[in-house]
Formats: C-alpha cells, structure tokens, sequence
C-alpha cells in the first residue's frame, strides 16, 4: 500500500454531550484509517484494472520499449559446467532464423513449468539463447542437467546488470527476435503450452 | 439435463441468499420476531440448492460430460475419479461453486447450531452471510457460469495440468477455502455487532469457536499447500514467499491475532473494538487474496486466467463488503467505550503484544505483495520483491513473538509480575540453550538453523511448562492427575498448538542444513550422503492411467542393511505434453530422504539425491497447531455455557 491516506479529519469535530470530546474526535478519525486505506488500495486496484483493459498497465510487464529495436549490447560470461558457448549481443546479428532469447534462473519455479517447452523448441530446431539471471553457475548446471538444456548459448548475469538494460520484470521472461537482430516480442511469465501454440508458434512463421 | 439443473439450483441459491439477506436484517431492525426467525429456514434452503449445484457439478465431471465448457478445458475421460472430482474445483468457475458452497455451509451452520443465540444477533448474522452470499453467486451467474454448454461437443476433455494431477492438490482447496470463508462468519458477527452497537464478553465467546475453526482450516490448507510444493515441484524447498501463497498467509496472520485477542473480550472485556477491526481485516484479507489470484493483477504462477472484467466485478464486491464493513466501522466504532483496565505487564499485555507482532508481520507481508504492484502503477517501475526482503523483515518480529509466547500462557490476568513466570521457565531456558549449542556442536557454526532449534525447544518446552504449572505435577504431585482431567480443554489445545508451532519451527530449522548431491549413475553404480549409501540397481518404464514413466529403483543402505527401496519417476503426460518429475521420498521422521530421477544420457541417469533432516516435522507442527484449535473447539464451556445465561455457540457445526 504505497499511499497511507491522508484522511485526519479535523480533531474535536463537534459532538454534543461528551465531555472528552477532542478525544472523541481523534478516535473518530483513528477509526476512518481502515476505510481511508481501503478506498486508496480499491482505487489503485482500479486503475490497474482498467490499465489492462486498455493496456497501459501490464502485470507481466508492458508491452517492451525495446520492441522494434536491436537487443541494447552486452557481452556475458559462459556457464562453464555446461559446456556452452558464452553469449554477446553481436551472436544476434545476421541470424539464419528467428530466435527466442530466454531469460531464466533455478531458483525460479515457473522456470520448470516453462522448461518442456523450451526443450520442445529446442528440438525443433529453433534457436533459443539463455541469460541465467542471478544464479550461482553451479545451480544453473544443476537445474540443466536436472531438466535437460535447451539452449545453444548461455550467458550468465549473475549481477543483474543486462537484465535491467533489457527492461527485464522477473524471471521467466522471453524475447523473440527476427533474423536482424530486432526484438519483435516479449513475454513476461512461464512459455505455457497456450503461450506456444498461440503466440511463439505464428510468430516464428511470420518471421520466418 | 443435469447440467441444467445445476445452473438452475445456483439461481434458486441465488434468490434465497436475496430473501436471506434483506428479511433477517429488515426483521432486526423493527424488531419483528417472524421477520428474523426466517433467517435460518432460508439459509438451510439456500444451503440446500447450494448443494445441488456442486453436485450436479462434480456429476458432469464424473461422467465426462464433454458437452460442458469446464469439463472441455480442465477434464479428460482418462484421468482417475478422484482427479476428475477434484477437476471440477481446479478451476475459476468450479472453485467458486466451491466458495459459495463452504460459505452455505457456514450459514446452514449458524441456523441449526446458533438457536440459542439472541434472536436478533442471530438473524443479523445470517443477513450478512446472505449478503455476502448474493453478491458471489451474483458473479458466477454473470461472469464465471460453470455450466456453460459447447456445442458441438468435442470427444474428449484438454485434461488438467499434469502438475495439479496430485492428491494434496485435490484437498488443498476445499480446506483453505474452509479458512477463508470461516472467516465470513467473524466477519458477520462483527458487522452485526456493529450494528446492534454491542460487543460484550459472550460476543466474544461466540465468534471464537468460529475464528478458531477457520483459522485450523486454513492452518491446515496452507500446510497442505507448502507439502505439495516440497514433494511435487521436486526442489526440496517449501515455501517460495509467492504472492498468492502470501495472499493465503495474510488472513491466517490476521486471524491468529483475532483467535487470541478474542479471548480479551471474553474474559476481560477489553480490547473490543480492536477486535472487531480484525475480525473485519481477516475477511477483508481473505477476500483480498480472492481477487488477487482471480483478476490477473499479479503475476503468478497460481494465477487463474487473466481477465479484466472478472477483476472489476470483484473488486465492486469487495467495495462493498469491506468498504460497507469500514464504514460503518468508523461510524460505529468510535461511540463503544473503551473498557477493561490492565497493566501493560499481565494476560492481557502478553495478548496485545502478540497482536501488536503478528499485525506488523501481516503489515510486512501485504507491503512486499502489493508493492511491485503499486510501484508499477505509480511510478512506473518494475520491481520484484522476494525471499531476502520477507526473511529479513520478518525474523525481527518472529523473534519477540516466539520469546513472548512461551511466557504469555504463564502470566496471570490484570496485573503480573515478571520473576514468578522466569521462575517457572528456566527450564524450558535451559532445554532451549541446549538446543541451541548441541546444534553449533553438530553442525558447526550455522546461526539460522541454531536460533531454530533453541526457538523450537523453548516453544515446547514453555508449553509443556504451562501444562505443567496448571496441573501443578510439581506442587502437589497426587492431584496432578485429576487436575489434568479437570484442566479445561482450551488449555490442552493452547498449549498443543503453541508446540506445534515448535515443531514447525524444528522442521524449518533442519531444512536449514539440508544436504544435496547430484550423481548421475550406470546401473549398478553408487554414491553416498549423510551417511547413506544409495546404488541405482535399474531404470524401466512404465504406464499409468493418462502417463507413461520413465521409473529408477534405488536402493539405499547404512552400514550394510538396506534401509529402502526408491522409486522415483519421470512422467511423461502425453495429452498435456508435460513432464512432471515424481520425487521418491523415504521418511524416518527425524529426516527425509528425497531422489528425483533426471534425464538420461548414455546409459547413465542423473539422480539428484536430497538429505533434509527434520523435513516432515513442518507439516507435522502445522497438524498439531490444527489439532489444538479443534481441541480448544470442543472445549465443554465453548459447546455449552456463555455468560450469564445457557447458550451454546456454532462451534459444533463448525464444517467438517
């Protein structure tokens, strides 16, 4: 609850009879708090609400900045124990195809939900690249090798830094990028079955 | 044709709830004794016709009536029945069913167990309940039809994920949909009371039994919830602070402080107005959580579908509900006079400082859930707030509260002095530093799970010390048993459900050095942890009902004696192309031993091989804090007596 509402009522609002009036009054006005931070959270709730329908708030985060534009340049370390090449901004150049970048982390549990998929691609041959976000590498490995390694290159942001250039809200989190190199989709949350056919699948035949 | 018939029963519920929540109330207010008397024969029908539509709900389920939307998209004639029943819940429109079916109950439950109430505090109270009631089924009759039909209809169901294909999945709804809607009824019997402008000490006898069996309802289905977690999501860990499963913790917070703040008004009269407040807050929260998962304002993985104009009637709802209850809060409240003096050193002290700490960690919660919310909104930024913050912030708080819970049992009423309760805990002092240093001794220098352990051993101790004062074993040993037997029931549970929260305390504080190893192994080959030596003896496959399984068979041994067998699974759910991993766990109860089976490569299968020490103790401590509160609900004073005259409460008809 970001703002605690400013409702205090002038103490000692008149009140007949009761001798303890002014301490009436700031009960009165201690006993409106709760209705205060109800009506400020409902009207917040609102907002987003209505921020949804018309797009300007987004829970899973809006639609990005970086849509229509080239990944912002990083270059991040590889994930040793899994034996991946590390992964550059310039890998996303002069693509043969469409390529999902996926950032991802073991300590993330929608990361599982979202993983067969992820292999599915993977084994279809699309290229998915992954941006470990703020992980120990030997979690990482663990969590591959647990539930299988979808990716063809892996960066480590242990610090969080490239995440916060791409605008990342929290992991899972994936981005498609067309055969230039430009972003042309994101989508905060687990990549679930739905999200697959309904949104990756025409995405990676249009840019196909 | 049944389907019907339910989509039918959920209108008729619908015009009851109406006639319940405008006749009683009405009746209340002018006085009129028929008016009011027909509170309960209404909610028993409603009551009624909220069990026909939940019946003729899990029918379509049970016969895979594919011709119904709900049971196209979450059911499939392959699944086993327990599934399929548990389906019909698994999903927004049948949960609601649910919720508005619990919250019948609650009602029917006050009408047949609540007669001896004042008739016009009975009949307000229905009224509420009534309302509330108007207002859910008024959503799903115009936003979430469980009923819907498709035509054509398809050959089979799309099956429920794979992941909620588990039984404590299938139970962890109905039990915190028990906790949640429990707390319609303190709800109901704050804004009647409200109403009528009087909270005395047998107002607050009669809303305890109903604060006490929600809030065991909701103890047990949060722990459910965090089990299923530990041995489903196959991690090893328990409790992930996620918004929804914090939105489930807010209102058990807020009703622990009611249970214990309601003893207050019964005994003492005092803190009356503060108690209605969180009897108002603990529905409020509870509804919160409700239009949280539901609307798709938050991103989460428990999250139902997104939709907007769900989001919107909810929130209309709980403009309603809360607002109406807040604002006549601040209209009523403020004219009830403060009663019942105490020092700030007695009961009453300990009972408003474990208040005052489990409000500041409810503070803490709904800041760190609803923060990356509203930052988005107003500042544009997005955050995310996870486990440090809500550790951080709330180990300050749960210290106090875990020193001061051992010594609030002890102190008298109205005024207390210090030395005398210390006196009758130093043992529990003694035991708790043992613990403490015995687990620095064991496992070297690890802080965290050291305070646990000392924190556990002083929480069960302190009640056992309690238990033993009352009866006093010590003092005059030959009467200790028949004043054991004579020792009120809400004692027994009291002191049960303060140990149970020791052990749940012991359970996270092994989990805190828990040991984990990852192998991968050709059959035949072995590894050992924590002493254990586990060889893969071979992996083959196998088919279920809706799955076909990749399965491993583990044996494991200690000093040359096979201690078990283990068989953990890859499942592979060929209608929802998922693969769940299906944990093998081995209990001792002094430890878990947890194998999740991997992908294979090459003849070999990675095993990745978990010691949690003290695991199983969490959920156990959750049962016996559940158990104490039912305890403590069939206390004979709670069944019977009230102040003044012979009036028995719900407490009987709490739902089972």
């Amino acid at each position: 609850m970001s703002d605690i509402p400013d409702t205090t009522p002038k103490a000692g609002t008149p009140e007949p009879g009761p001798a303890s009036a002014p301490g009436l009054g700031r009960r009165r006005a201690l006993m409106l708090a709760p209705l205060g931070l109800a009506v400020a959270g409902g009207a917040g709730f609102y907002a987003m609400l209505r921020g949804m329908g018309t797009g300007t708030y987004d829970p899973r985060g809006v639609p990005s900045a970086l849509v229509g534009r080239a990944a912002p340049p990083f270059a991040l370390p590889p994930l040793e124990a899994a034996g991946l090449p590390a992964f550059a901004n310039t890998d996303l150049a002069a693509l043969p195809g469409p390529v999902l970048v996926n950032f991802w982390a073991s300590w993330c549990v929608p990361c599982i939900i979202e993983h067969p998929q992820l292999m599915q691609l993977s084994r279809e041959g699309v290229k998915v690249l992954g941006i470990n976000y703020k992980d120990k590498p030997a979690d990482a490995a663990t969590f591959l090798t647990r539930h299988g390694n979808p990716f063809a290159r892996l960066g480590r942001d242990e610090p969080g830094r490239v995440a916060i250039d791409w605008g990342v809200y929290g992991v899972p989190e994936t981005y498609l990028l067309d055969r230039g190199g430009i972003i042309r989709w994101r989508w905060a949350g687990p990549v679930t079955p739905e999200v697959l056919e309904q949104d990756i699948r025409p995405l990676l035949k249009r840019h196909a | 044709m049944i389907a019907e018939l339910g989509h039918f029963a959920l209108a008729l519920a619908m015009a009851l709830a109406l006639a319940q929540s405008v006749l009683p109330l009405w009746g209340a207010a002018r006085g009129d004794a028929r008016l009011m008397a027909s509170g309960a024969p209404l909610a028993l029908g409603m009551l009624l016709a909220c069990l026909a539509a939940f019946g003729a709900l899990l029918y379509v389920f049970a016969v895979n009536d594919t011709s119904v939307a709900g049971v196209v998209q979450n059911s499939h004639s392959a699944k086993p029945m327990l599934y399929k029943l548990a389906g019909s819940w698994g999903n927004h429109e049948g949960s609601m069913v649910l919720w508005v079916l619990i919250l019948a109950l609650c009602g029917g439950a006050v009408a047949a167990f609540g007669r001896r109430l004042p008739s016009a505090l009975q009949a307000r109270v229905l009224g509420v309940l009534g309302l509330v009631a108007v207002g859910f089924l008024a959503f799903i009759l115009a936003t979430s039809n469980p009923f819907n039909r498709v035509w054509p209809p398809p050959a089979d169901g799309n099956g429920l994920n794979p992941v909620l294909q588990d039984p404590g999945l299938a139970f962890h709804p109905p039990l915190l949909y028990l906790g949640y809607v429990g707390f319609a009824v303190t709800f109901a019997f704050a804004v009647a009371a409200l109403l009528e402008g009087r909270v005395d000490a047998a107002w607050g006898r009669w809303v305890r039994p109903w604060a006490l069996a929600a809030w065991a309802f909701l103890t047990l289905g949060i722990a459910l919830g965090s089990w299923w977690a530990y041995y489903e999501l196959g991690w090893g860990g328990y409790w992930f602070w996620d918004p929804v499963e914090n939105a489930s913790l807010l209102p058990w917070l807020a009703g622990t402080a009611l249970l214990h703040s309601a003893i207050v008004v019964e005994k003492r009269e005092a803190l009356k107005v503060w108690t209605v407040l969180l009897a108002l807050l603990a529905f409020a929260l509870s509804l919160l959580g409700t239009f949280l998962v539901r609307s798709g304002v938050l991103n989460s993985v428990h999250a139902f579908a997104n939709d907007p104009e769900r989001g919107v009637f909810i929130l209309v709802l709980l403009a309603i509900y809360i607002g109406g209850a807040f604002a006549l809060f601040a209209w009523r409240a403020p004219s009830m006079a403060p009663t019942g003096v105490f020092a700030p050193l007695s009961r009453e002290g300990g009972l408003v400082l474990n208040n005052l700490l489990l409000c500041s960690m409810a503070a803490v919660v709904l800041t760190g859930t609803l923060w990356p919310m509203f930052a988005d909104l107003l500042f544009q930024q997005k955050i995310s707030v996870g486990p440090p913050f809500f550790n951080t912030a709330i180990l300050p708080l749960a210290v106090p509260l875990v020193l001061a819970m051992a010594a609030g049992p002890l102190l008298p009423w109205k005024r207390a002095k210090l030395w005398p309760v210390l006196q009758r805990l130093w043992w529990a002092a003694l035991l708790a530093g043992a613990a403490l240093a015995l687990c620095f001794f064991l496992a070297g220098a690890r802080i965290g799970p050291a305070l646990g352990f000392g924190a556990a051993a002083w929480l069960i101790a302190g009640a056992a010390a309690d238990i033993i004062d009352r009866i006093a074993l010590f003092r005059r040993p030959s009467a200790a048993l028949s004043r054991a037997r004579g020792l009120p029931r809400a004692a027994w549970g009291a002191a049960m459900a303060h140990a149970g929260l020791g052990v749940s305390i012991a359970g996270m504080a092994g989990m805190g050095l828990a040991t984990d190893k990852l192998v991968a192994l050709a059959p035949g080959g072995s590894t050992t942890l924590a002493g254990y030596e586990w060889r893969l003896d071979q992996v083959g496959d196998v088919v279920g009902p809706n799955w076909t399984a990749r399965r491993a068979t583990v044996t494991v041994r200690r000093d040359g004696a096979t201690v078990t067998i283990m068989h953990p699974e890859r499942r592979f759910f060929a209608l929802a192309r998922m693969t769940t991993t299906e944990a093998a766990i081995h209990t001792t109860w002094l430890s878990d031993l947890y194998l999740v089976l991997g992908e294979e490569e090459g003849g070999r299968a990675v095993l990745r091989i978990h010691h949690n020490p003290m695991a199983p103790w969490i959920w156990l401590g959750a049962a016996f804090m559940a158990l104490g509160g039912g305890i403590s609900l069939s206390d004979r004073r709670v069944r019977v007596s009230a102040p003044g005259a012979k009036r028995a409460t719900g407490a009987a008809g709490a739902p089972a």
